[in-house]
């Protein structure tokens, strides 16, 4: 696609320009900064897969790989600020399932290790575990904070802290992964995913084009998984102190 | 008061602040074993952040906590909390049946109640046994409280703690419960302290009183002390002009 074919997409962002602009929607600034963020970001990344892709450069594999986490990290941190010390368990559970991943993918041959590959499945495994957190920690801070009487109750009656949170941990485990697992029951029916689809406008055989995404879809069941269970599992015992209390704090 | 008794639970000087805020300030006393104990006083004296000290779910920030004369640090936290036990003002209930909630403590234990302990225990305190298998959403307040107590009775605990568990109910069942309280503490000899705004219920069920204001305790006695409380605050507080 050449640049001036690209430039007349802009007409989808035009209309709904026009829409907001004549609704009185008020959505006219946020959308030209979104439309001039993506182009910029996604052209720089474009570039810059292109320099790694070329140069096939481990450390440059890695540099990238780390910079999606940070920047992964620090998006998905926010929604669990009441947790103590979030940024490094969002950290290390996205550490954890990145290594996970790649390390089954790569050692049962089952994707080259190569940065054409790496990269791309690193960034939909490193993407949908930072959704997965916000879901978590979204739900999980709602919980706690609107069931402390039950944790509270089960604390008063000789309960560990592990038992007075159970409940609340596992229903935003579930809540969390939910919009995974239902996503992949209509995969294919309602929607075409997005890679397979542009594999096959880049003029991929469809089956081969299916059977990657498949991969990727068993991926990001894992992913989501690992997510939950490791963010939820690490985030618990920092609600409370030593002496099985709940430090109360605004949770949300 | 307790001088010729001996303390299930003393407190020496304890401070507790949430935060910037001073709650409890100075607290010393003696809560006598096997004893009904009325802690009264208006709302924000710091009465349930008391209770909560007495069971471990909150920790005193300086001052000493003793639990049958024995520091209250040395208590693991379950083991303190099954000794003494609380029933609170919401009476807050897990999901499900009567009996789910009865059984919890045990469960939490890895323990089971047979279903026929659990009858016992709702008769115990005067609800039918064929309740066991009733939605606790569809209990009434008085019915909720009366299973509240029970499911703390679970663990034996040799203190109990009541937190405004009257507050909410009519005169029938805020005669049932304060029935069942006296039994349970002439039966088992359990020690109470319970907290209460209603002083007509202090003096009459208590045999001694705690009057509590503005993080302090500012009148200690046997209850009739409610009758011609040397304190001018809590004379204007038991008239109802302090509150």
């Amino acid at each position: 696609m050449s640049y001036l074919t690209l430039s007349i997409t802009l007409i989808f962002v035009v209309i709904p320009l026009l829409l907001s602009k004549t609704l009185n929607l008020g959505l006219e600034r946020d959308t030209i900064v979104a439309t001039l963020r993506s182009i910029v970001q996604l052209l720089a990344v474009g570039y810059v897969l292109k320099f790694v892709f070329d140069s096939e450069s481990l450390i440059y594999i890695f540099l990238m790989v780390a910079l999606m986490i940070v920047a992964a990290t620090h998006n998905a941190q926010k929604k669990g600020a009441a947790i103590q010390g979030i940024t490094s368990k969002v950290a290390v559970t996205l550490i954890f399932v990145e290594v996970l991943t790649q390390g089954i993918l790569l050692g049962f041959n089952i994707t080259p290790a190569t940065a054409q590959y790496i990269i791309p499945i690193s960034g939909m495994v490193i993407g949908n575990s930072m959704v997965l957190s916000i879901l978590f920690l979204n739900r999980f801070t709602a919980e706690v904070e609107s069931h402390q009487d039950e944790t509270e109750l089960i604390l008063s009656l000789g309960g560990t802290p592990k038992q007075a949170i159970h409940t609340q941990l596992i229903n935003s485990i579930k809540a969390s992964m939910i919009p995974t697992i239902e996503s992949q029951k209509t995969v294919g029916l309602v929607q075409l995913p997005g890679m397979m689809s542009g594999q096959i406008i880049a003029g991929a055989d469809p089956i081969q084009a299916v059977q990657f995404q498949l991969l990727i879809m068993f991926l990001l069941l894992t992913t989501a998984a690992v997510t939950s269970v490791m963010l939820g599992f690490l985030s618990y015992p920092t609600l409370f102190n030593q002496r099985m209390q709940l430090m109360k704090k605004e949770f949300t | 008061m307790s001088v010729n008794y001996k303390p299930a639970i003393h407190f020496n000087h304890v401070d507790f602040s949430f935060g910037e805020t001073p709650v409890l300030k100075g607290i010393t006393g003696s809560f006598p074993e096997g004893k009904i104990t009325t802690l009264v006083g208006p709302s924000g004296a710091g009465k349930t952040t008391l209770l909560k000290l007495c069971n471990g779910l909150l920790s005193a920030q300086s001052g000493e906590v003793y639990i049958k004369d024995k520091p209250i640090e040395d208590y693991e936290p379950v083991e303190l909390r099954r000794l003494v036990g609380i029933a609170l003002q919401s009476a807050p209930m897990v999901g499900g049946s009567i009996y789910n909630n009865l059984s919890l403590p045990l469960e939490l234990q890895g323990q089971t109640l047979s279903k026929a302990e659990a009858v016992d225990l709702l008769q115990d305190v005067g609800l039918d046994g064929e309740l066991l298998d009733r939605k606790v959403k569809d209990l009434s307040g008085g019915q909720r409280q009366k299973v509240s107590i029970a499911r703390t009775l679970v663990n034996k605990p040799e203190v109990l703690l009541l937190d405004e568990i009257t507050s909410s109910l009519d005169r029938t069942s805020l005669k049932e419960i304060e029935e069942l309280i006296i039994k349970i503490n002439r039966k088992y000899g359990t020690t109470i302290i319970w907290i209460t705004h209603n002083l007509q219920q202090a003096l009459e069920i208590g045999d001694f009183t705690w009057v509590m204001m503005d993080g302090e305790v500012v009148e200690t006695g046997e209850s009739d002390l409610l009758n011609d409380p040397s304190n001018d605050k809590v004379r204007r507080f038991v008239r109802g002009e302090a509150e």
